[in-house]
């Protein structure tokens, strides 16, 4: 039903008011009485041993309060990392201490070796510049398959560089499929190393109030409690009685800011030891040096096909990098969250990961929109792809014939879809796109001088992260359920307290109108209320596509428990049987008679109770629910993208791109959109544009703008979006989730397209970003044999 | 970054040495140079302002020489800060032949660049090297006046050897002063 403001409902975004109007307010925004400034002096060198740091100039310097190393912190954990993955050999993971400043050595450019706080930002900087720590450098890990080979190591704890190596799946059972197959599809491919770039760089602000020995932490978290529980219970020692987290709006997060570092900490730990507030926002030199950055995986894999072209088996080999340290949830990306996702959309029988994770003097590296089903993602489709030019087949066709049609399905790789229909957005993809034109279209092209091509994507995600029980098993060191608080005030208007955090994804508006649907009161009634751990009940925060279908399922429940406390009421008030009473349209009427009271007077009732059953039910109307979801949701779509490269230059002109994407139930159309359109920009800048580049000793080179290439609106076309529905099957508003979809399926649909725009000229793979740089050598090398 | 090349100079190899062992010379002839004085036998320390990009960096480096075998070939290594703007680490091999006459100077130079400096200014710095080799050996090069050209044939090894260690030191300079220019430009 799409009326009014309720589900279903393309409202604009309530929040966007304040961002577009400049009156947001972020952690940069915000001051505090007497409060100081830092700045971290960060390593520029990626290996070295930390000789004698000496602070005397910096000391001396003007308006400087304190400066901190690793000596002043030797009392504080270190960064904890919140997932343990056991290895194949059943040992666990290598988990080297992550200090809050560096201790005895720097491992990346970028890793802060001091903090210096000052009166002003000015002075801080000024004093940083100012210290002298004398580097005396190391070799550098930074190549992975170098690393393992030994020599210089990034902890000692890990002499070959190796954190874990891990598998998923049925070697054996792989095995045998590749001996029957008739054809084998082989690839080696590398998944670019990403930065991740929100929009507002990380910051906080730490604070301590003697008289209630309550510490105060304001950051840019996509999860406040999760902070909380961290930093509190691991580095800091602060129980969570005595610690509030803030996290007001947040510029964008993209996973980037799940994660626990080190400078809210130190801010909340200098804050007290100095007796004042410290602030530290990031500038974007240090975002790049600092944020975990994502992917960047050097993977082989191969697949094997019976002589009709149906999946027999997959055998997929990958490295991947984990940077320096271990981020916060950094393990579970390359294992979890990717090996769990070789199957796809086909019945592939037989199916083997091996993931060898590897630390190197880089920076962490962790969850980045869609977080390992991307890299997943990416192999198997282009896998697919390649095996469909490589065995003469249609690659949408080969696609199909390897659909899962029965649900529930259980994959050789552990998760269990529950439901999914892949034919309906694939052909929905096919038409909007006219698949079958585009020959005609090539042929055009070829005729102007350029080399067309199109590549289909088939992705499925797993996401609405996750049954506490199931992650528990796999290494979660937190549950992941999620929870709300709704508040009926007594003139019928609703807070809603939720633990998921809003930093773009619109929950102002979406969440309000579920709420609104429920109740059936105007939206206007609802405010969300977020990003404070002294507000919420409790809450695990906003990644991996989860608020609507855990966080909304939260409210859900909660607003099920308002709404049979108000029945309750209802049947007092109206002298009927409870049973007998209906709530509708926002009033609770005796089944098959007039009589009834709205929403408002019952919650009036409830807070001046003078006709009230008063020994039955106490008053107000107040209800928490934490809902722990039974599976993942898996999202699945088609994605199509066409392009056309000008063999002159090599760029890559994106022509089309069709997104088909089944999220299930959809609460607001426009948004959902608005997010698939942002996670296809990401995925094309992927594919296209974007790369974190290091050189042989640990440099980032793409360290800023000038040479880190951010997709622009120009080279992006107007996308064709659509969906379909299979409702979620155990949540009870049927929703998947829809954030990550964008990333997830798209960059293989361009590289598809650009390997099927050179397929005459031999080129079957080409690593992303696929550049005009690369894409005209490579027709260079090709030309000559295309001519002969 | 790698950055190699050759100057045809108008000198014979023992004017060119005498020339590339003179503090004073190289000190005019390095794009930016500040300060240049020798702390050793075969080290000098070194100061220059540089514009790499957006950045107005000094550095402040420190340079040995090696492999001394005049005055046909040398090492110099260095390694320069530029305090909270980074740091340059790197070494040239510099030879000197006769040739038409004159002198053909090649030298090869690999350099590493860290902190702000490698983060923003990558793309600039092949470039920044570029320019600055070639103010570098053109204001060298004129230091040999062209009338000087033919007057003292090649062989005239009293000049050079007579300054002993000396001469190493200043060839060293040079040699610094070259690796230090290479490596400010590499940075």
């Amino acid at each position: 039903m799409t009326t009014g403001t309720g589900i279903g409902a393309s409202i604009k975004r309530r929040e966007d008011f304040r961002f577009l109007k400049g009156l947001g307010r972020y952690t940069d925004d915000m001051t505090m009485p007497n409060m100081t400034y830092c700045v971290f002096v960060r390593s520029p060198v990626a290996h070295a041993k930390l000789g004698k740091i000496d602070l005397t100039a910096a000391s001396k310097s003007p308006g400087v309060v304190a400066i901190f190393t690793a000596t002043d912190l030797e009392a504080v954990g270190g960064v904890p990392c919140g997932w343990l993955v056991t290895d194949r050999h059943n040992k666990p993971m290598i988990e080297p201490k992550h200090p809050i400043l560096a201790a005895g050595k720097v491992r990346h450019v970028g890793d802060p070796a001091c903090a210096v706080i000052a009166e002003t930002y000015a002075q801080a900087r000024d004093a940083a510049e100012k210290v002298s720590i004398d580097y005396q450098e190391l070799a550098a890990v930074v190549d992975m398959k170098k690393a393992m080979l030994g020599g210089a190591a990034v902890h000692d704890e890990a002499p070959n560089n190796l954190c874990f190596d891990w598998e998923l799946g049925d070697k054996a059972a792989a095995d045998a499929a590749f001996a029957k197959a008739a054809h084998i599809c082989k690839i080696d491919l590398i998944n670019n190393r990403l930065v991740p770039n929100a929009m507002e760089p990380r910051a906080a602000i730490g604070a301590y109030d003697l008289a209630t020995e309550e510490h105060t932490l304001v950051t840019t978290s996509q999860n406040p409690h999760v902070i909380r529980l961290l930093m509190g219970a691991f580095v800091l020692g602060i129980p969570e009685h005595k610690l509030r987290v803030l996290s007001p709006d947040v510029g964008g997060g993209f996973g980037s800011k799940i994660f626990h570092y080190a400078e809210e900490a130190l801010v909340t730990w200098g804050a007290k030891k100095i007796g004042r507030p410290i602030k530290w926002v990031a500038e974007r030199s240090e975002s790049f040096l600092s944020d975990a950055h994502g992917r960047d995986h050097v993977t082989h894999a191969e697949m094997a096909f019976d002589k009709d072209g149906m999946a027999l088996g997959l055998k997929v080999d990958t490295l991947a990098n984990l940077g320096a340290y271990l981020s916060t949830f950094a393990p579970s990306v390359p294992t979890w969250l990717h090996g769990t996702l070789m199957a796809g959309q086909y019945m592939t029988p037989a199916i083997h990961v091996n993931v060898k994770a590897m630390f190197t003097n880089t920076v962490p590296v962790d969850a980045y929109r869609g977080a390992g089903r991307p890299e997943a993602t990416y192999v198997l489709e282009r896998l697919m792809s390649k095996a469909a030019a490589e065995m003469g087949m249609d690659q949408a066709e080969l696609r199909r014939r390897n659909f899962i049609r029965k649900f529930p399905y259980q994959t050789p790789v552990a998760v269990v879809y529950d439901t999914g229909d892949y034919d309906a957005h694939l052909d929905k993809a096919l038409a909007l796109a006219d698949y079958k034109g585009f020959e005609a279209r090539r042929a055009a092209a070829k005729a102007r001088g350029k080399l067309r091509g199109i590549g289909v994507s088939a992705y499925i995600e797993a996401c609405g992260i996750a049954p506490s029980s199931l992650v528990g098993a796999l290494g979660a060191r937190a549950g992941l359920y999620e929870a709300a608080t709704v508040r009926v005030n007594p003139t019928g208007s609703v807070a809603v307290m939720t633990g998921s955090h809003s930093h773009g994804q619109g929950h102002d508006t979406t969440f309000a109108q579920v709420v609104a649907d429920k109740l059936g009161i105007g939206i206007e009634m609802v405010d969300i209320v977020h990003g404070d751990t002294a507000k919420v009940p409790f809450g695990m925060g906003t990644y991996g596509s989860r608020s609507l279908a855990v966080g909304g399922t939260a409210i859900v429940e909660a607003l099920n428990k308002v709404i049979d406390k108000g029945r309750r009421i209802a049947a007092h008030l109206l002298e009927a049987s409870e049973a007998d009473i209906v709530f509708e349209n926002g009033a609770y009427q005796v089944k098959g008679t007039d009589r009834k009271k709205t929403f408002g007077e019952i919650a009036l009732t409830a807070y001046v109770p003078h006709k009230y059953p008063i020994d039955k039910i106490e008053p107000g109307l107040e209800e928490t629910a934490f809902y722990d979801p039974k599976n993942f949701t898996f999202p699945s779509g088609t994605y199509i993208c066409e392009i056309e490269i000008d063999p002159a230059t090599g760029e890559t002109q994106i022509i089309k791109f069709t997104a088909a994407d089944d999220f299930g139930n959809i609460v607001n159309p426009m948004i959902v959109e608005g997010q698939v359109h942002g996670g296809l920009a990401q995925g094309i800048g992927q594919a296209l544009l974007e790369n974190a580049v290091y050189d042989d000793n640990g440099q980032l080179k793409s360290g800023s703008y000038m040479d880190y290439c951010m997709p622009r609106a120009d080279d992006l076309p107007s996308f064709d979006i659509t969906t379909t529905n299979t409702p979620c099957t155990h949540n009870p508003l049927g929703v998947k989730g829809c954030g990550e979809a964008g990333a997830i399926g798209s960059p293989p649909a361009v590289i598809n397209a650009i390997c099927d725009a050179l397929r005459d000229y031999g080129v079957m793979h080409m690593d992303m970003p696929a550049t005009p740089e690369k894409i005209w050598r490579a027709l260079q090398v090709a030309m000559p044999k295309a001519a002969e | 970054m790698k950055l190699s090349g050759t100057r045809q100079l108008s000198a014979r190899p023992a004017d060119v040495w005498v020339k590339l062992n003179d503090v004073d010379t190289l000190r005019r002839c390095i794009p930016g140079c500040e300060t240049l004085d020798k702390v050793g036998d075969n080290d000098l320390k070194a100061t220059a302002a540089l514009k790499i990009g957006p950045m107005a960096v000094r550095f402040t480096g420190d340079v040995t020489l090696s492999d001394l075998d005049p005055p046909r070939s040398y090492r110099i290594n260095g390694k320069g800060s530029a305090g909270p703007a980074g740091m340059a680490s790197g070494g040239a091999t510099v030879k000197l032949e006769a040739k038409d006459d004159g002198t053909l100077l090649s030298y090869d130079v690999d350099a590493n660049v860290g902190g702000k400096i490698a983060q923003l200014g990558q793309r600039l710095i092949d470039a920044t090297a570029g320019q600055m080799a070639e103010k570098f050996f053109t204001a060298f090069a004129a230091e040999f006046p062209a009338e000087a050209e033919g007057q003292s044939p090649m062989a005239q090894p009293a000049a050079t050897p007579s300054a002993g260690i000396p001469a190493a030191v200043w060839w060293g300079a040079g040699a610094l002063l070259l690796a230090i220019v290479v490596y400010l430009l590499a940075r």
